[in-house]
């Protein structure tokens, strides 16, 4: 790796609202990794609940408007695996019909990553000189998993993390019942679908979950910290940037 | 099956013996396909195969439809076409009654029921011998299948037993399966044997030799289908396969994402009805054709459900179905590939939850073994519904007031710091447990309480110093 790529940073709606340390941290594993990371102060959302809505229309025009403001980058980095498969897998679905913007939806996404695939494929990166000694366990996010193929590659970064034990988790490829806007569409399904999911985090034996998509993440912690569990919520980014002896998802700094 | 998806959903979520008898069972199969699947080689390019020979037929379906008519014909069969489930009731009606048929046994077809059969032979006065093991306990119970696999898989072997005792001539006296096993035998064989007329349906239809192909795991098809004078059949037409070669080919990758086994313990082609010099086997043979919507869903955008090979596997791995079962569903086909199925069989209005109803996923498209891509099936309905109309009006204004916003990234920036601003006055930890507006989020979980400056933000301000 002689050149240093000029990367856009993606935050995401849910990251720039919610939890900004996620973005601080892509931002320092990026750089640590070799990377100019340039945000785009125009960015807001890759348009994901109106294309899950069913608002076509609409979920078009976040794609041009995106596809328009992140072109010009050599590469396009999202710290959420669902977010990331809008960029790369929807918007050349979607924008297919038209024939100005469905070259440029696909150059697109050619190069849009989710951060770990990108950190540990396209840079083969690893964390040096992070130390956690703790327990985690992983949850494989859905889209991250089935529409990227992300499985092996936060477990590679992870596993680079001088005492950081991951425990297994049963049912690590279930989905935790997030599902953008059907969590508050349908919240008895969606309730009844993190139950199953935080007792499989608690019968891990963990101290940590860890995952790579904000949304399943408050999700499963919501639940978590509902119910009383004490396993602290995560992003995997942010103890890859050697931020994981901070505060845990809802917890005040 | 009364009230709207949201009443059946809560009443399938609060009873926990439901929730216990649809893990049990799609927890088996779930663990039985893993092994059956890890064992065999190369099922990715199975599936590949899978899905390129039945696309071909879909393709090609006319063609195919003649020959597979034309050498059923010359077996002896008797080929009915039927464009609508209210046709192919009447002719099977027609049939039974043309035989002087009194009774009927039929070996369970979930065909028949998306056309309505149990309920047109009730109508005609016929009587009607479920022989499928599960479908006996649903006609005992008085319900409809909640799987197309196991249509009794909502009921526990504890409930089944008290309804064999209170409705089998010489029940079980012992409480074990086996004994419950015996006493449904009993009861079954004395219909089946005095039955005037078997129907059944059809997992294949075989084009090169006019053949029929059933699988079960009770031998009651051929129980029920060979003894009667007269067998009926009613397929679905895509159910068609080029030859006796495509369809071991199917049959091998529908046992294995059904059940886990290699094979169904009965696998049976009927070709033509009884020969001169047969000792056994129907009079007569009637293959009954049914559309009911099939041409125009490969017309309008949902070629690849007709793939579906009803194996399955996208239930017994769905988080919602294993959370709500099939009844909630409302529709003859429950979960991933009922929701794609019901808006197109039984119209989108009444069905818009269905669609809806899903994570995307994706964990059914990743199991089905003809890679029917369910997930951009359900969203393309979820298109249909907004473009319709049929959407909430507070979706649509949520959706549309968000989407406003995120297109003005300055006005965006000033709306969310301020919205970042009250939400933090709900709450002094971290977490929020009950927001005004959110109450879909906050009734099961917290809310992590947002940051105080968004990321946007405080980027700016850190690039400034």
């Amino acid at each position: 790796m002689t050149t240093t790529p000029r990367v856009a940073l993606f935050v995401t709606c849910l990251v720039d609202l919610i939890r900004p340390r996620i973005g601080f941290a892509s931002i320092a594993a990026l750089e640590a990794a070799g990377c100019e990371v340039v945000v785009p102060e125009a960015q807001t959302c890759c348009g994901q609940p109106a294309l899950n809505s069913g608002d076509r229309k609409t979920a078009e025009d976040f794609a041009r408007r995106n596809i328009a403001l992140l072109e010009g980058y050599d590469q396009v980095v999202v710290p959420s695996g669902s977010c990331a498969a809008t960029i790369r897998v929807h918007y050349p679905e979607i924008l297919e019909h038209d024939a100005a913007w469905f070259p440029r939806a696909q150059a697109l996404a050619a190069k849009t990553f989710e951060i770990l695939a990108y950190l540990d494929e396209v840079r083969g990166w690893k964390p040096e000189g992070v130390a956690l000694p703790t327990t985690a366990t992983y949850h494989d996010s859905c889209s991250g998993l089935r529409e990227l193929g992300i499985k092996r590659q936060p477990r590679r970064l992870l596993a680079a993390i001088d005492g950081l034990e991951l425990k297994p988790l049963a049912g690590a490829e279930t989905c935790c019942g997030f599902g953008g806007t059907f969590c508050v569409k349908y919240p008895a399904i969606s309730n009844s679908i993190v139950g199953e999911k935080t007792a499989a985090i608690d019968a891990a034996g963990a101290d940590l979950l860890l995952a790579g998509d904000l949304g399943c993440l408050m999700n499963m912690a919501g639940k978590l910290h509902r119910d009383g569990s004490p396993v602290r919520a995560f992003h995997a980014v942010e103890l890859l940037a050697g931020m994981g002896d901070g505060p845990a998802i809802g917890e005040e700094a | 099956m009364s009230g709207g998806f949201a009443e059946r959903v809560d009443a399938a979520l609060a009873d926990p013996i439901l929730k216990l008898a649809v893990e049990r069972t799609a927890g088996t199969a779930e663990a039985k396909r893993t092994l059956a699947i890890d064992a065999f080689a190369d099922f990715e390019a199975a599936r590949d195969r899978a899905a390129a020979i039945k696309d071909h037929v879909i393709a090609n379906l006319g063609g195919y439809l003649e020959r597979f008519e034309a050498n059923a014909v010359a077996a002896g069969a008797v080929v009915h076409w039927a464009r609508t489930s209210q046709e192919a009731c009447d002719i099977v009606i027609g049939l039974c009654k043309a035989a002087g048929a009194k009774s009927v046994a039929r070996s369970k077809s979930m065909l028949g029921e998306e056309i309505g059969l149990p309920h047109a032979l009730a109508e005609a006065g016929i009587t009607r011998v479920e022989t499928d093991l599960a479908e006996h306990i649903i006609q005992l119970s008085g319900e409809r299948p909640s799987h197309i696999i196991w249509p009794a898989m909502h009921k526990t072997r504890e409930q089944v037993s008290v309804l064999f005792k209170a409705n089998h001539r010489d029940p079980h006296t012992e409480e074990t399966i086996a004994a419950m096993a015996e006493s449904a035998r009993r009861h079954l064989r004395e219909g089946m044997l005095a039955a005037d007329v078997g129907i059944c349906g059809a997992n294949f239809l075989i084009a090169d030799t006019g053949a029929v192909c059933t699988v079960t795991n009770e031998g009651n098809a051929e129980l029920s289908l060979v003894p009667p004078r007269m067998q009926i059949v009613t397929a679905g037409i895509e159910k068609i396969v080029p030859s006796m070669g495509h369809a071991v080919h199917m049959l091998r990758m529908l046992a294995r994402s059904a059940t886990g086994a290699p094979l169904t313990q009965y696998t049976t082609f009927y070709t033509g009805p009884k020969r001169p010099g047969d000792r056994d086997g129907p009079e007569e043979m009637h293959i009954v054709l049914v559309d009911n919507g099939r041409t125009a869903m490969r017309e309008d955008g949902l070629a690849e459900m007709l793939r579906c090979i009803r194996c399955g596997a996208c239930m017994n791995h769905c988080v919602v179905f294993r959370q709500i079962g099939g009844h909630a569903y409302g529709g003859t086909y429950p979960g991933p590939m009922g929701a794609v199925l019901t808006p197109a069989i039984d119209g989108l209005a009444a069905n818009r939850d269905l669609p809806n109803a899903c994570t995307l996923n994706g964990k059914c498209q990743e199991v089905c073994p003809v890679r029917i891509p369910l997930p951009t099936l359900l969203r393309g309905w979820r298109e249909k519904s907004w473009r319709e109309g049929l959407e909430p009006k507070a979706t649509r204004a949520g959706i549309g007031l968000w989407a406003w916003a995120a297109r003005r990234p300055r006005l965006y920036r000033t709306a969310t710091a301020t919205a970042l601003t009250a939400l933090r006055l709900l709450g002094r930890t971290g977490w929020l447990s009950n927001v005004p507006l959110a109450g879909g989020w906050t009734r099961h979980r917290d809310l992590p309480k947002p940051a105080a400056e968004s990321f946007m933000a405080q980027y700016k301000k850190g690039q400034r110093q």
